[in-house]
Parts: structure tokens; sequence; C-alpha cells
């Protein structure tokens, strides 16, 4: 049976319309072979445009339909929706893309005409092969794994617990909360970080609906939307949950005290055993077995003496857990650029310069100086301080992109710095300033007011060395300022760096865990960066926060909402549609060598031992095609993906280039 | 390990000291160097500002040299070390250019294939050839207590991509460190000395001079550690200069970090370390660390231009 084609050339307005000419390809592709029908429409997207494909399969029969339009990422969907309504098979449906590979990337208006009618030509000679396919439905479990417990993933695991269904929220660290529990402030309105964050913390650990899995980290996902498998590791606390009281005992009679690098960024200590702040959910403690003298010589157990219920037990084990989950949300958060990697800016060497989460926890009420403002001394008070910004960020040599945050929290430990320090000279060294964001603007006006010394210039150099009076004992501020036009040398008490925030320096290791891409940066990447930014290429996999780039806290709280927004329309549907474009396996002619097993990125290939053959299975299948081109035996078809349909759109192509005179079968080289 | 080795024109004499000590450092730890033959100046930093193409050929001369059978090209000096890579990277870049020095070369039957050579300045080899665990086991008198500046001046890890940090590089204080000695963090390391501003604008050069001894002295520096002979010279030689002009009163030995290295070896220090032939002297700074250094002969000041010339002793003409 001979097939009938319809074809429709998009305009798109003048997006395509302006450098292709839409009529000749419309014209030119009615007289390829098959074609019934072949038309150009302003926007075929429009209800419309849609229209007219839908009646043309009524009435002239259409089997098969081609759009030449935008990206299929665009509206393949949307025409495919237009074939099922009209009673054809959606995946008799081809898209050719005029635009995104077109006419926005070519100049010459007849160079991308014959690219068009190249595309077209393809589309048609592929559509033909096309064969009708039935997509896969799928259950989706309604329970929702959250990874990362700092605001976004709190956030999220909040929205879904409240609307009805069980969330595990797995946190790495020993207590949820995040960076957001290390600040005293947040900008613009200066209210208290902890007073607001606290009681979504403590919702967060003891709402019905949320298992928290404090201490723990995921190390395999299997399965597909809807239905996953992951396991878990909760690391060994050594302390048992249902007998501590978190009465915190154990940690004042511990005599190991070191450094705390996480939640005291270095600046302050904590015991062996310890919560990390008071406000800690769980309230239960851990042993650090790095730094506890126990498990370093054997001795000791002090904190197991002194605890009034017998909660620590040394012998206590990693635990493995498996949950089934029918959607993930990924908020894993960010870590600081590591200063030291700029050694002219002397941090690590110079004692009195500071980073910004260092600062944050001076400056907290709760930290380490109790609030206090000094110096490394721990005593001197400083008279003058200098804020350096982009430390790291808009730097070709460390990071190309804007961190986004640095400034507004710059601008906030200037206000504090006055406010604390009354009389303190404060500086900001800035490129440009950037407060895009409700009362931030506002808020960089407020500064102006405070008098702080504005300086438009990067810092070159950060250095004890003096070189005139009164830089003696001084750290010397040497920057370019471009407003003035010349070298300035500010010699100050105390320099605060605001470095970059980067993707957690496992974010490769665990994006290739779930599944999901990172960019350059490693960044997760979303599946749209404007209209789908919290889900990404792999269905049933969300991010939210900082994970996916650099954010504040309300754009953080807001992706945490939006992914869980998503999650809880999958759950409604209770069903979810899977693409058909699968790969098979001819198991008559499979050899059994399994080099198709290891090579699937998704796990989707098992091999069935008493039949000695690999078989695909089909929930897990993405369609990539990996297997398809690793088959030794050629047996593997990738369904929508057949090599007949490449090598007929390859054909289509060739066609177009050689004035539509058919191509000796000779002259196609096989795959 | 075997290097071909260009040691630039102040070796021969002013910087003699840093030839003899990376000589006999080198013999310690096993590195060959081969001297190239009929080399020649390679302009130092003076002749590419006046005229490009023939300051290209000067340097690219010595490239040409180099025997077939050495792939890697030492330098001691960071100027010649900068001029050397330049050459090297420039002629890969450009090909008019590495036409045009080829050409130029053919008139001594020589020729040059861009990129065939890595050069590599003696600290490089130094530390990442051998390495700081190598070094260390040479060491019989290590220099305890001596505080000593590492100074790397602005050419030897600039443009980037050098082998080290070019910002505040750090491969010279782990050496010393190796050799025992109690590195300072000298904020100025990588600062320009003055190169030949003494010779165009004294007081500019002086400016940058006092600011490397100043930093130093805060620092409670015993001695310098230099690695190009242009440093050395300025630091050494200009250091009375500076104490004039400023009315300071600096008096800080600038010695290679070959000839440390020598010392901690526990090489001769006069012949092989070539200690003894700076003009500020190392007596009292190295006389902390147990070595013994020749002392000077007093050597006649050399007048201000303002003084009144000085009547000559009769056994003075004998001599020098």
């Amino acid at each position: 049976m001979t097939e009938k084609v319809g074809v429709y050339i998009c305009h798109c307005g003048s997006n395509i319309a302006g450098k292709v000419d839409v009529e000749d390809v419309a014209k030119w592709a009615a007289d390829l072979p098959n074609v019934e029908v072949s038309r150009d429409y302003k926007f075929m997207c429009s209800s419309l445009g849609q229209e007219l494909v839908e009646n043309d399969i009524r009435e002239k029969g259409l089997t098969r339909v081609v759009v030449a339009a935008c990206s299929p990422h665009m509206h393949e969907r949307t025409f495919r929706g237009a074939c099922a309504r009209a009673g054809l098979n959606p995946y008799l449906f081809e898209m050719a893309n005029i635009r995104e590979h077109n006419s926005w990337i070519h100049e010459d208006t007849n160079a991308a005409t014959a690219k068009a009618k190249a595309l077209v030509s393809a589309a048609v000679h592929r559509v033909i092969h096309h064969q009708s396919l039935e997509p896969m439905r799928a259950k989706i479990n309604p329970a929702t794994l959250v990874v990362g417990g700092g605001v976004a993933g709190i956030q999220a695991a909040l929205e879904i617990a409240e609307a009805g269904y069980h969330v595990y929220l797995v946190e790495r660290e020993p207590s949820i909360g995040g960076h957001m529990a290390q600040l005293d402030k947040t900008f613009p309105t200066l209210d208290c970080s902890a007073c607001i964050l606290t009681p979504k913390m403590f919702d967060a650990g003891n709402h019905p609906n949320i298992t928290l899995l404090s201490y723990s980290e995921v190390e395999e996902l299997d399965g597909y939307v809807g239905n996953f498998t992951a396991t878990i590791r909760k690391k060994a606390r050594y302390v048992i949950e249902e007998k501590c009281t978190g009465c915190g005992i154990c940690t004042e009679k511990c005599p190991k005290r070191v450094i705390d690098d996480v939640f005291e960024a270095g600046l302050g200590y904590r015991k062996a055993i310890y919560r990390p702040f008071p406000q800690a959910v769980p309230k239960y403690p851990v042993i650090d077995t790095q730094s506890c003298i126990y498990f370093e010589r054997g001795k000791c157990k002090a904190c197991q003496m002194f605890c009034p219920t017998g909660a620590v037990d040394f012998e206590q084990q990693d635990e493995m857990v498996t949950l089934e989950v029918g959607n993930v949300i990924l908020a894993t958060g960010y870590d600081l650029f590591d200063a030291r990697k700029i050694p002219q800016y002397g941090y690590g060497r110079l004692a009195n310069v500071f980073t910004s989460l260092e600062f944050e926890r001076m400056v907290n009420s709760a930290g380490p100086t109790g609030g206090k403002l000094v110096l490394r001394d721990g005593i001197t008070q400083p008279e003058s301080v200098a804020i350096v910004h982009c430390v790291g960020s808009r730097d070709k040599n460390y990071h190309e992109y804007c961190s986004k945050i640095c400034c507004m929290y710059s601008l906030k430990f200037a206000h504090l710095l006055h406010e604390r320090l009354p009389g303190a000279e404060v500086y900001n060294f800035y490129i440009d300033m950037r407060t895009p964001g409700k009362g931030y603007e506002e808020f960089y006006h407020r500064l102006l007011k405070e008098g702080t010394h504005f300086v438009r210039g990067r810092v070159a150099e950060i250095t004890d060395a003096a070189r005139r009076p009164g830089e003696e004992g001084k750290l010397i501020i040497q920057a370019e300022d471009t407003i003035v036009g010349s070298q300035r040398r500010v010699p100050v008490d105390m320099v605060i760096l605001s470095p970059a925030i980067q993707a957690r320096h496992d974010a490769g290791e665990v994006a290739h865990r779930f599944g999901i891409s990172c960019s350059h940066d490693n960044w997760y990447i979303e599946k749209h960066p404007k209209l789908d930014p919290v889900a990404t290429m792999t269905d049933g996999i969300f991010i939210a926060g900082c994970a996916q780039g650099p954010k504040d806290i309300p754009d953080s709280v807001a992706q945490g909402a939006a992914a869980a927004a998503r999650v809880l329309g999958l759950i409604t549907q209770g069903e979810v549609e899977l693409e058909p474009v699968r790969a098979i396996i001819d198991e008559e002619r499979c050899s059994g060598c399994r080099i198709c097993n290891n090579m699937c990125p998704y796990h989707a290939i098992d091999f069935v031992e008493d039949l000695g053959v690999s078989r695909v299975n089909p929930a897990l299948c993405k369609g990539c095609g990996t297997c398809v081109a690793a088959c030794p035996s050629g047996v593997i078809t990738g369904a929508h993906f057949s090599n007949e349909q490449i090598m007929a759109e390859i054909e289509g192509i060739l066609v177009s280039l050689n004035g539509r005179e058919s191509v000796p079968a000779g002259d196609v080289v096989p795959v | 390990m075997r290097y071909a080795y260009y040691p630039g024109c102040s070796l021969e004499r002013s910087a003699a000291s840093y030839h003899v000590s990376a000589m006999a450092v080198a013999e310690k730890l096993g590195l060959v160097f081969h001297e190239l033959e009929d080399w020649n100046c390679c302009g130092a930093t003076e002749y590419f500002a006046i005229n490009k193409l023939p300051a290209y050929a000067l340097v690219a001369r010595n490239l040409a040299l180099v025997p077939d059978d050495f792939t890697e090209l030492a330098a001691p000096c960071s100027a010649c070390y900068v001029n050397l890579r330049k050459t090297n990277k420039h002629m890969g870049k450009y090909t008019d250019l590495a036409q045009q020095v080829n050409q130029a070369l053919a008139a001594g039957g020589l020729s040059y294939q861009p990129g065939r050579l890595h050069v590599r300045h003696l600290l490089d080899i130094i530390v990442n050839d051998v390495g700081y665990q190598t070094i260390a086991e040479c060491v019989v008198k290590p220099l305890t207590g001596l505080r000593v500046a590492p100074y790397y001046g602005c050419l030897i890890v600039r443009p980037e991509n050098g082998f080290d940090d070019p910002e505040y590089p750090n491969s010279m204080d782990r050496l010393l460190r190796a050799l025992g000695a109690e590195v300072v963090d000298y904020p100025l390391k990588a600062q320009c000395c003055g190169g030949h501003m003494t010779q165009i604008s004294d007081k500019v050069a002086y400016e940058l001079i006092r600011r490397l001894l100043h930093n130093a002295a805060e620092y409670h520096a015993d001695v310098v550690a230099c690695v190009c002979p242009m440093c050395q010279l300025n630091m050494d030689a200009y250091q009375g200069n500076v104490n004039r002009h400023f009315g300071t009163n600096y008096r800080i030995p600038i010695l290679y970090f070959t000839q440390l290295m020598a010392l901690a070896f526990g090489l001769d220090a006069k012949e092989e370390a070539g200690v003894g032939s700076e003009i500020v002297s190392s007596h009292s700074a190295l006389a902390k660390i147990g070595v013994e250094v020749p002392k000077q002969e007093e050597k006649k000041k050399r007048p201000d231009k303002q003084a009144l010339p000085m009547p000559t002793m009769p056994d003075e003409e004998g001599r020098r």
C-alpha cells in the first residue's frame, strides 16, 4: 500500500519565513514521492494550524504527517496530539527542524531554503518507514525521595508532606539546615536566618509524612519514573536514637576538641561527639571517628560513661536502607570556592583575611566569638574592614559565571559592620554592583547613605608588605579604582573575601548516580533553562536550589516548592506514559555476548541465564541507541530509530541534493 | 638526565657564582648539562623592543645550535629563559615569523623546527625532574636557622602556563624547606626588581629595589635567594646606591638558590658554592649555619660623582 504523506511548512511568523522561502519549499515538497498534500502556514502550532493537519487526515486520508517547523523539543507533542485527535497513530508523524537548525543560524536565503528542502525531504523519506507504536504506562509510587536537607530540600519535603504524601528526606550531615543555618542575617530584610529557618527544620523533623534520614547518603538509584529503588547508607552515629534524649552531657564531657570545618567554617571548635548547632534536627549527636580518642587509641569512652540513658554504642555499624519511591528531588546545594587558590589574596597566609562564611559565623551571636567582631587574635576590634567581591567569580581563571548572591551579602556585611563597629571604615571593592531583586537595589542605596566606601575595581593583591607611612601592621589592598582612573592602596585591619559559590565537589559523581547531566561548571542541567527549570532530562528526577546554579534563599525556596508541585502533579496522575522509543533484541539471533549489558547507561539490559540471551527491560530503556550501535551481531533494533528509517532519512537528504534523481543504492554507504 | 645547557652572558662574568654552584649541584644530583657550542647573547630585555625580527633570529640561533639528540634546553637566567621560550612558542604560532627567522638562520647554515625543544628553567628542572625528596636526601649540612626570603622575580613564572603559580609561586619555597632553611613568606616574591631600569631611570629602579629589600628586612630574612642574574645584580650591586638614596642601611646578602643548595650539600663554600664574590657580604649571615665565608679583599669604594678625586697609592697598581 502506498502511503499518503501530508507536508506542512511553518512560517513561525518571520522566524522561519524571514530566511527561508517557505512557499517554494512547500511547492517543491509537493512533488516528492508519496506526498499527497503540501502546505505552508503562518503558525502551525496555533489551533488553526493543528486543525489543518486534522482535517487533511480526515478528508484526504493521510497516513503520514511531516511538519517542518521548530525543534521537536518544542512542539513534537503538539503535532502528535493533532494526529491522535484525527485518529492517526502519533508515531506516524515526523518533525523537521528548520528553525533552530536552519533559519536562526544561517545568513544566506538561498542556502537556507535549500537546506530546508533537504530536511523536509529527509523527513518525508523517513516517515514512510515509521511504524505505529503504543506508549507504555507505568504506575507512580506516591512516595518521594528528597536528597539534601538545606532550605530548598526542606521546602520541597514539606510541600509534598503537607499534600498528604510520604517523603524520605536524606541529608549527608548530622543535621538538616544546610548553609542557611550558618548565616546570621538574611538580605535585604535583615531578619535572623535561624529564626526563620528553625521552625521549618522542626516541622520537617517532626512531620508524620516525613522520614528524616540524617547522616545518610544515597549510594545507588535504580528504576524509572514512578518506580525507583534507592539504596541509602545510614552512617553509624554511634548513638542509639531511640535512647538519646539530646541532653548534651556527652559533648560536654568529651575531652577531644577539633576545628569544625563544616558548620563553623573552620572558625570554631567542636567536640569529637557533637551536634553541629543547638537547634540541630534531629537532636541526636554523632561521633566523628576521625577525631574520637576511642577510635584512635581504643581508650576513653567518656561519653558512654556519662550518658544517663546508655545511648552511646561504639559497636554500631553503617546500615543500608532500601526505599521504593516514585520521584526524586535533588537539592544538594553548593560548596564555597577555596580562596586559597588565589594566593595573592592571602587567605590562609595572612591571618586577618577571612572568608564570607567565616564572617557569617563570627557575626552570629551563636558563633565562636559570640557575635563579637574581632581579628584572628580574638581580642582586637578592627577599625577598618575591606570586603572584596568576586573572589573566584567572573574570573576566567576560576569561574566565569557570576555567583549572584555575593554583592548582596557583601552589602549586608557592610551594614552589620556599621551596626556593630560604629566609626569603623568599611570598604567594598566590586567590579559591578549587581542587585537585581525585590528590595535589593533599595538596600544598596541604604548602604550608600550609611557611609560605606565603594571602590569599583578588581583587587589585584592583598599584602602585608608596607610601602608607605600608615601601612605598617595593616593589610594593604591594591586595586585599580576604575572610576577615578588610578591605582589605590588602602590599608585596613581586616579583609573579608566573598568567594564564588561553586558546585559540590562530588556533583559530577552524584549526577551520574542519578542519571542526570552536569554543565561544564558541574551544575545540574535542567530540562529547559526557562520553561522547565526544575525538571531534568531524566523523567522523575527533579532539581532545586543551588545544585542547579547560584541562587539566593527566595529563589531556592521557590525552586523547592516548584519541584514539589511537579512531583505532586505526577503523583496525582497516578500513572505516567512512557515513550515507546525502545531497543528490542532479536533473541533468536542474539549470541549472548553480553557486550550490551555493560554499555547500557540505564542498566536496562539483563542477561537471561537459562536462554543465554540478553533482554531489554522496556520500562528502564530510554531508547538512547548505545546498544544498537554496540551489538556486534546487529540484532538490536531501536524502535523509531531503525536502520531502515535512518538510511531513508539520509537518502532523503541526498535525493534533494541531486535534483531529486533517485540515488543509486550503491552510493549509499551502509552504516 | 641530560640537558642541553644555555648559560647566557651573565653567567660568564657577573653571575659566575651561579654557574659554578649550578654545575656543582648538578653533579651531585646526577644532572648532565651539555653547554651549547658557540652560543650567543639572547638579546636580553631590550632587543625585542627595538627590532623584533633580528631579536627573534638572535635567540633562534641558540635554539638551532642544540644538537639533535637533545629535546630539552636548560637556561639558568630568567631573561634568557623567557626569550628562548617565547621564540620557540611564537615561531610555532606564526608561520611567517618561523619562515623569516629560518631564512636568516640559513645564512649561517642553520635552521630550527619550532616546538622541537622544550625550554626549561634550571629551577623547574631541579624541583620537578629531580624532586624535593631526592634533594632532601642529598642534604648533609641543613640550613637550620637560616631565614631565607625566596625571590622569584617577575619573569620566571610569567606569562602563565609555566611551571608554577604566576601570582604566588612556591616551588623554591619548598626547595629551600627541603634544604632545612627557615623560609619566610615573602609577599614581594614575584614583583619586579627593576630590570635594566637602573640604566634608564635609576630613581625608579632604586624604589623598586628598596621595596624588595625593605620587605625582606621586615621579615628578618638573613639572605634573599634568587633565580636570575639580573635580580641578583640589582639587589646586590645597587644595595649601596639604594642606601645612599633613601638614607637606609640594608645589609642583606643576595645569593643564588644553587649556592644555598651547594652549601647544604656540604660542598666547598668558595670553590663549589661560589660564595664570597657577592658585593654585600654574606659573612655574618652564613656564620649562622657554620659556613666560613672567605673574607673579601677590601675593595675600594667607588667615589660618588660629586666627590673629589682620590690620589692613588703606589701599591694600588699591582692589585688588580
